[in-house]
């Protein structure tokens, strides 16, 4: 009875898993295939279409897929710098260090946490634009330098929930022994939250790479284009759609999410459920 | 008691009473401020200021070639007395969120069901149905979607197979929220890890108790498992139905808003009026009644928790 209740249980996992993921499978099939075989229902094609990659990487005039990868990366890693280092500082703040209207600015923060983007992005274009930012990564790196922009507010609350769980004695032993706030927080915090700071980087990471609204609203020039930029080109510049092109290079942008997620998983979860539960 | 002993009583009193005026101080206020400094710049100048400014914007005719004029209330006159797309992509909009909504909470409550169970190979199985969320609101998801959905694409070709001749689904208006609907549906990884985590900590002696009283599978859920869930029903309900409300991306890139506007949702006009005509003050007029209109649904929700969502420590009171 046990066993075949567990095989059952295994079976009908094995189905969602088999639902959930095929559309993915599909999608690797379907960046090998010629446009010819698209329609066909063959998960993958007979011979595969490895010229699908190599031409679509250089689908674009004048530009290669390597450029617009690079360019991703350069904002991708400007912003995962100054967000984890304005996070932490604020996150400090708030978990250890006592100040006038601590915590209305603290309730304030969970606030922005709820506010719909588009409430600020007009007047912010407008300001950003005054400020010649267009066509540049400032829209993008100072908002994450001052503890905002994509997930900001969350990150803030991730590390404040994770650095109220290290003991207290820890910073008194260390201000005993005439260590100052400063060195409190860069010798014995940072290094203690190091899981937390990998979860919010990967969240940065994941959740800046996926942004399509910001990227196209502030990048007009092919010169800075990012890969989803790049993306929308291709489909907008073509009369009919190579799709085998389109996937494979769609697909290609989705390989540094996939390849953190299954190098972290474990802080995947952890972070997911710490925003839900501690709160 | 004589009268030494009533000065030194007074005296500790008075003693006590300095130290408790000077534990109130503050013992870093400055350091404090120092640490907070850039999220505290960053609200006032990236937040605040722009929700003020937007809300200046809205009872203006700003189009950012010429100064704002002060319209007062006509832009907000305009969009409920004399505009047609106004309308239609509130109806479109609240009708994505209430479908995706329950569909998406449903089955993130489900497969985290399935997933809580102590048997090998679990992590393998969450990979898998988390995998789909993690490409996220990525425009190559959204790719990947106008590919499977279009006329000769896979679902028709599988149909097919059954002898089922499929609609055009992105072309068709009839279909093409409903292809979004989808997307949105199994992209419920986040939802179900939040889940995961919330039936752990469910204790295992409820089960056992309530099962001893002779629940069956189906009572058990109703009465242990929901109740103490509801709490992070409620979080996830908040939390999908705001990021609902904001879809772009992917109604931006499979479907443009159409076939005739069936899938022109709010953002998408806001955007439109914004960065299309340039039409700022209207815009602004627009996010202020979404944000509105998310501050209802979220009053709503909160509101009506009382009657459902279960608090452990309120003594057991529904």
């Amino acid at each position: 009875m046990k066993l075949y209740k567990s095989s059952f249980n295994h079976i009908s996992l094995l189905i969602v898993s088999l639902i959930m993921m095929y559309p993915i499978f599909w999608w690797v099939g379907a960046s090998l295939k010629t446009n010819e075989e698209m329609s066909s229902a063959n998960l993958f094609p007979k011979v595969p279409h490895w010229a699908n990659f190599s031409e679509g990487w250089v689908s674009t005039p004048n530009f290669t897929f390597t450029h617009f990868y690079l360019n991703t990366f350069e904002l991708i890693l400007g912003v995962l710098f100054t967000s984890i280092v304005a996070c932490s500082l604020v996150a400090f703040a708030f978990a250890r260090l006592d100040f006038p209207l601590r915590n209305f600015w603290f309730a304030i923060m969970l606030v922005t946490l709820m506010l719909p983007t588009q409430v600020t992005v007009v007047p912010q274009y407008v300001m950003f634009s005054k400020w010649g930012w267009i066509n540049t990564y400032l829209p993008f790196y100072i908002p994450h330098l001052l503890a905002g922009g994509i997930g900001g507010p969350f990150f803030i609350y991730l590390l404040v929930q994770f650095m109220r769980s290290v003991p207290k004695e820890l910073d008194e032993a260390a201000k005993i022994d005439g260590c100052s706030w400063f060195g409190i927080y860069w010798r014995i915090m940072l290094p203690l939250v190091k899981p937390a700071l990998v979860t919010v980087a990967i969240y940065c990471f994941l959740w800046n790479w996926d942004d399509f609204f910001g990227q196209m609203l502030y990048i007009n020039s092919i010169n800075h284009y990012t890969i989803n930029l790049a993306l929308k080109l291709f489909i907008d510049s073509q009369g009919s759609v190579p799709w085998g092109q389109l996937l494979a290079m769609s697909l290609c942008s989705i390989v540094p999410s996939v390849v953190i997620f299954f190098l972290a998983q474990r802080h995947f979860v952890e972070g997911m459920s710490a925003g839900a539960l501690k709160g | 008691m004589n009268n030494a002993a009533i000065k030194e009583t007074a005296g500790s009193v008075k003693l006590g009473q300095v130290k408790k005026i000077r534990s109130k101080r503050w013992e870093t206020p400055v350091t404090g401020y120092l640490f907070l400094s850039p999220w505290l710049i960053g609200f006032l100048l990236l937040t605040l200021g722009p929700m003020i400014m937007s809300l200046y914007y809205s009872f203006t005719d700003y189009s950012l070639l010429a100064a704002p004029n002060w319209v007062g209330f006509d832009n907000y006159k305009q969009i409920f007395t004399d505009d047609d797309v106004f309308p239609k992509s509130l109806k479109i909009t609240i009708t994505f969120v209430l479908l995706t909504v329950p569909l998406r909470l449903m089955f993130a409550l489900c497969i985290a069901m399935l997933l809580n169970r102590k048997m090998k190979g679990m992590s393998f199985y969450r990979t898998m149905v988390y995998f789909p969320s993690l490409i996220g609101t990525s425009i190559a998801v959204s790719i990947l979607w106008k590919n499977i959905f279009s006329r000769n694409g896979f679902i028709n070709d599988f149909l097919g197979i059954f002898g089922i001749k499929g609609p055009a689904w992105i072309a068709d208006p009839k279909y093409a929220l409903g292809t979004l609907i989808i997307l949105m549906v199994w992209q419920f990884g986040s939802s179900m890890i939040i889940f995961l985590a919330g039936l752990k900590q469910i204790p295992t002696d409820l089960y056992e108790a309530s099962s001893v009283d002779g629940a069956g599978k189906f009572r058990q859920f109703v009465s242990v498992t929901l109740p103490m869930l509801s709490p992070i029903i409620l979080f996830n309900a908040v939390q999908t139905m705001i990021n609902t409300f904001q879809m772009f991306t992917q109604s931006f890139v499979i479907t443009n808003g159409g076939p005739v506007k069936s899938t022109f949702v709010y953002v998408m006009y806001l955007y439109e009026e914004a960065f299309t005509k340039f039409h700022m003050g209207y815009a602004s007029a627009l996010a202020w009644i979404l944000l509105i209109l998310i501050g209802l649904f979220a009053a709503v929700l909160f509101g009506t928790s009382k009657y459902w969502v279960f608090y452990e420590n309120q003594g057991g009171k529904k």
